[in-house]
């Protein structure tokens, strides 16, 4: 059955992440399914408020949740972690407290009033429910054959737990979808914990320090690369990952990429949907080297 | 967090009558300070522990004594509500909110703590941009 599917962009996956936006493309396209732009979708209003008395912060995601029922659905699709978790935030704050949703409806005169009916779906939780990592396992050309991969979820995606994807302790979905793929996973006590988050801006260095304790955790396991899902702790560990290679003697930061990039590689597409040149250790290189695709 | 001697001086000079400052985190967060029991499993669990200056539980019992240089810690603007000791908390005490309610008493006081024209023009062509409007959510009142 061929699923037709909304789908909330944000600031970074039109900037800095194009790339986890092409490659998600692309696998939609090469599943059959389709997925589609929302209209008139605003920023998200990052990191929910978590100031009982502060509704203002609840209107971006809350606005971009009635554009959804303005068009007719009852889903939408997140790639970014970050836009998920303050969507889904904002859409449990609505529903358990009926009081601030009236307040913010008769706040926005504009806007219709919210109904509640939305789902809000990351895209990493739509293809494991919806679509099936066996489906894709029987659609893999290109197994990752050798490679060790340590899966990495950060926090946006497992806390607060009332919108996790997955246990917040013990996260499997990306090690299951691995596996579906063909790689070898190597698990590590740090797959849950922070990367450093807006601190990459004011404080690089507890960053780097971040990236290089992650890292070198996995690297002690025997692990080549990293994936992950969010375009934040993309940039954290591979790009403060690489700028902490001068701060810690003989430490080499390893290829990280976006789980979508993988499943693309995976499926055959061509391998320039996942623009492996935007990353600061190039990821393509270690594909080659273990004979995943040629060029 | 670099030392701001201005931003202290401002964060000093906020005055609170006897138990002020808690019944302004507990109406922020909503949570019982009280609950806490100072088991640490919190300041076990956090990422930025190492860079704080005062611990997470070390937190909750300053304004639990109603100690406003609590206010002026390292630690609330390291926390990057990553959320892992609210998930932990034997006693199911939202830290995280805990940790927000005090960066809002300080913001509400039209006290920022970041600065977005002193960010460099590299980093800010570079950075991603979830990252900027978290750090102003979080630093900018």
């Amino acid at each position: 059955m061929i699923m037709k599917l909304l789908y909330f962009p944000g600031c970074t996956l039109k900037t800095s992440a194009k790339n986890l936006e092409k490659s998600s493309f692309a696998i939609m396209e090469k599943l059959g399914h389709e997925m589609e732009e929302m209209e008139d979708w605003t920023c998200c209003g990052v990191v929910s408020s978590l100031s009982d008395d502060d509704l203002m912060r609840h209107l971006a995601p809350l606005r971009n949740l009635i554009h959804v029922e303005d068009q007719g659905e009852d889903k939408v699709i997140t790639l970014c972690d970050m836009c998920c978790n303050t969507l889904k935030q904002t859409n449990l704050r609505v529903k358990e407290r009926p009081d601030d949703l009236e307040t913010l409806n008769a706040f926005m005169d504009r806007e219709n009033d919210y109904k509640g009916t939305v789902k809000v779906l990351h895209f990493l939780e739509f293809l494991r429910d919806e679509v099936g990592f066996n489906v894709i396992k029987k659609m893999v050309k290109n197994p990752l054959k050798g490679i060790k991969i340590m899966p990495y979820y950060g926090c946006m995606m497992l806390r607060p737990r009332e919108v996790a994807i997955d246990d917040t302790e013990e996260p499997m979905i990306l090690s299951n979808l691995l596996s579906a793929l063909g790689a070898e996973v190597v698990d590590n006590p740090f797959k849950i914990e922070c990367c450093g988050s807006y601190h990459t801006i004011e404080n690089k260095e507890i960053v780097s320090k971040r990236a290089h304790r992650i890292t070198n955790f996995a690297l002690e396991r025997g692990a080549d690369s990293i994936v992950l899902s969010c375009p934040l702790c993309r940039f954290n560990i591979d790009v403060r990952g690489k700028e902490a290679e001068s701060m810690f003697k003989g430490f080499k930061q390893i290829p990280v990429y976006y789980y979508t990039q993988l499943i693309a590689i995976a499926l055959g597409l061509d391998p320039s949907v996942c623009s492996f040149e935007e990353h600061a250790v190039d990821p393509s290189l270690l594909l080659k080297k273990k004979g995943v695709y040629k060029n | 967090m670099k030392e701001n001697s201005k931003e202290k001086k401002e964060i000093e000079a906020i005055k609170f009558k006897k138990g002020e400052l808690l019944a302004e985190v507990e109406e922020l967060s909503g949570e019982n300070l009280f609950a806490c029991y100072q088991c640490g499993t919190c300041s076990a669990g956090c990422p930025y522990v190492d860079d704080m200056d005062l611990t997470p539980d070390e937190v909750i019992r300053y304004v639990v004594l109603d100690r406003s240089e609590v206010l002026s810690s390292k630690t609330i603007w390291l926390c990057s509500a990553c959320f892992t000791c609210a998930e932990r908390c034997p006693r199911d005490i939202n830290i995280t909110k805990i940790m927000e309610a005090l960066r809002q008493i300080v913001l509400r006081k039209k006290i920022d703590h970041s600065y977005a024209q002193k960010i460099p023009k590299k980093e800010r062509e570079t950075i991603p941009q979830i990252a900027f409007v978290s750090l102003f959510r979080k630093n900018i009142g």
